[in-house]
């Protein structure tokens, strides 16, 4: 569960202070599929980012799975996210310089205990599941781009993540390919339980979710409701 | 992890290769060139056959008179002070009086050979730790009859016999006829205390013993029981200089000889005043210069370095956001560019071997046999990893502290 309160995020220059959210506050239960959406610049990466402890917000609380996020100290929030976390970008951000297989074992580098041949059992294992089992050894640039960000959740989710947030997984995709995604991204959160946040410009990927929020000028303006039901449970 | 990361290393020099090459041309470059330079440094001043206990043997290659009004003049000692001040001294366990080697010319089957002798007692051979190929040293009964015998290197016998053995055969050099008692490896002619071609007993030169001025043609080599006698002698000479200057009793007369180590003679010669040697600030000096020399190709590297990691900014953010910590990152490229820089290194030695060959070869220092030796490889390695870090660091730190989103943000694909 994510529970996102009061939070303000405040860009500040010498000249300029920017709010890029505002008095958000927003609870995401196990289990969902939420997907966020609104027009361009309204604050849906950022508070993508928030979620993700990629983000320090400029005031109010973040927690992930009932632990309350106290200090931004690096080497805890890296903790944090190795454990909790798995993302998936637009741009599926893969280390172009590695086989399909190392970028997905690259989450398990950072857990300890996780053995070289633990790390290449369970990529492969992750790999069959976005069904990518025979491209192990090519490498990023030898794969199409919905090739792509099939690695890309396979690194997600090889650390077996409570939470899953993927920034727009789409965006860069044409509709057939964007819809493999999509259901490899529905079917971890039916069959696994996988919570995922998705932002997403695509009106119709957001409405497969079971859950939408628009965003406008860095604050929620629909869903007020949901919201509300969840804090009276 | 290792593994990983190494991979990722090798995969990036791979892809850039023009950055690559700048890189390795960079390190490889400046640690042949450091390490040729050890390797002179260490053929010139270090343990060498036959100077191979330089932690108990002192020269004595100089002697300056300064006199009133600021008039010097300084050379090589005369037989007479080292065998009359020298060679009584309490402290060494041996001294050995040579003269200064010296070029004369020799025909051989119609054909002229510049041979370079020495005159050499009998302690010489003892204090000095020459490799006989063939036969041995002149003893303390040829040095006291001036007998014509002499001992030759491998060179001089390859000229006069060729591929046979030399053994009681007679040579003649200078138009003088010796027999051979002894053939040596050759020595380098950097090594001025014992080099020579041919080696004939000093009493040969008898004639020059009684001339009583302080300076002449010789060296005095001092052989101390033990490596902490050496300050011990040092001591006495000093005490026994002080003493001839009384006794010469010249008004502002100053006298300045002292037994010392090839690097401390060296360091007198270049920057010495006086009773100082001068080692200190040669070690200034070379350490700066060092430094200074290491120091550019570090600047054009870190400054490669950055730009190198900002094109993987994208990786860096990815990194991050699945659990890197910045740690870790600053550990990633350290790693990478120590394995970047004993790549160069592994280059460089190459270079280096092959250049030390070719001055081996080319016989631009007569006799000299560079080698890349067990000391100058540890030096070599642990310039390579001083290196490597430096370069890596400062870069890694840097980008270390890019924000996760920042990164993100500012990598493509």
């Amino acid at each position: 569960m994510i529970i996102l309160s009061n939070i303000e995020k405040v860009y500040q220059t010498k000249t300029i202070e920017t709010v890029a959210l505002q008095q958000v506050n927003l609870a995401v239960p196990k289990g969902e599929f939420l997907s966020i959406m609104g027009p361009s610049g309204c604050g849906k990466s950022t508070l993508l980012n928030i979620m993700g402890l990629l983000d320090e917000p400029s005031s109010g609380t973040v927690s992930i799975g009932g632990q309350e996020i106290r200090s931004y100290k690096d080497k805890e929030l890296a903790h944090i996210r190795n454990e909790k976390i798995g993302f998936v970008f637009q741009s599926y951000h893969l280390v172009n310089d590695l086989s399909v297989l190392d970028n997905v074992e690259l989450p398990l580098l950072y857990r300890s205990g996780v053995s070289a041949s633990e790390r290449s059992k369970r990529a492969k294992i992750a790999l069959e599941k976005v069904g990518l089992s025979a491209r192990t050894k090519h490498f990023p640039n030898q794969l199409s781009g919905g090739q792509r960000q099939r690695v890309a959740i396979a690194r997600a989710l090889i650390g077996q993540p409570e939470i899953i947030l993927a920034d727009e997984p789409t965006g860069n995709l044409d509709s057939v390919m964007g819809e493999e995604i999509m259901n490899i991204l529905l079917d971890l959160n039916r069959h696994d339980g996988t919570t995922i946040v998705m932002v997403t410009h695509d009106e119709n990927m957001a409405k497969k979710t079971e859950r939408l929020i628009r965003f406008f000028d860095g604050q929620q303006v629909s869903d007020a409701k949901v919201y509300a039901n969840l804090q009276q449970v | 992890m290792l593994k990983n990361y190494i991979k990722i290393a090798w995969k990036v020099l791979l892809r850039r290769k023009f950055f690559t090459f700048i890189s390795l041309f960079g390190i490889s470059f400046t640690l042949m060139i450091l390490m040729v330079v050890t390797s002179l440094f260490d053929h010139v001043f270090g343990p060498q056959t036959p100077e191979r206990d330089t932690d108990r043997l002192l020269f004595v290659n100089s002697m300056k008179e300064q006199k009133e009004g600021g008039y010097t003049s300084s050379g090589p000692p005369s037989y007479y002070f080292l065998n009359k001040y020298v060679r009584t001294l309490k402290t060494p366990e041996q001294v050995s009086i040579n003269s200064v080697f010296h070029q004369v010319n020799s025909y051989v089957n119609n054909r002229k050979l510049a041979i370079d002798i020495k005159f050499t007692d009998q302690a010489f051979w003892h204090v000095l730790d020459f490799k006989f190929i063939e036969g041995a040293p002149f003893g303390q009964q040829e040095v006291k009859s001036a007998s014509r015998v002499a001992v030759i290197n491998e060179h001089t016998r390859q000229q006069y016999f060729g591929d046979g053995p030399a053994l009681g055969k007679e040579i003649v050099v200078d138009q003088v006829s010796y027999r051979v008692v002894g053939v040596v490896e050759d020595v380098p002619v950097l090594r001025l205390n014992s080099y020579a071609d041919v080696w004939v007993p000093i009493t040969l030169r008898s004639h020059e013993f009684n001339r009583e001025g302080l300076r002449g043609g010789y060296f005095a080599i001092l052989k101390a029981a033990t490596p902490a006698d050496v300050p011990k002698i040092k001591e006495e000479y000093a005490h026994m200089m002080k003493e001839l200057e009384r006794q010469k009793g010249e008004k502002d007369l100053q006298l300045y000889s002292f037994p010392a180590t090839i690097l401390e003679n060296f360091a007198r010669m270049v920057l010495g005043q006086g009773e100082t040697s001068g080692l200190r600030i040669l070690y200034a000096a070379l350490t700066g210069i060092t430094l200074l020399f290491i120091l550019l190709p570090t600047i054009n590297l870190v400054n490669i370095n950055i730009s190198r990691i900002m094109e993987r900014s994208s990786e860096i953010g990815v990194r991050k956001a699945f659990g890197a910590t910045s740690k870790t990152i600053i550990g990633q490229f350290i790693i990478e560019n120590v394995f970047l820089t004993l790549l160069g290194g592994l280059l460089g030695f190459i270079l280096a071997a092959l250049v030390l060959w070719q001055i081996n070869s080319s016989g631009l220092i007569v006799y000299a046999d560079l080698s890349l030796n067990l000391r100058v490889f540890a030096i070599g390695l642990l310039l390579c990893l001083v290196f490597g870090f430096i370069s890596g660091v400062y870069p890694a730190f840097k980008m270390s502290r890019l924000h996760a989103v920042e990164a993100l943000k500012g990598g493509s694909k």
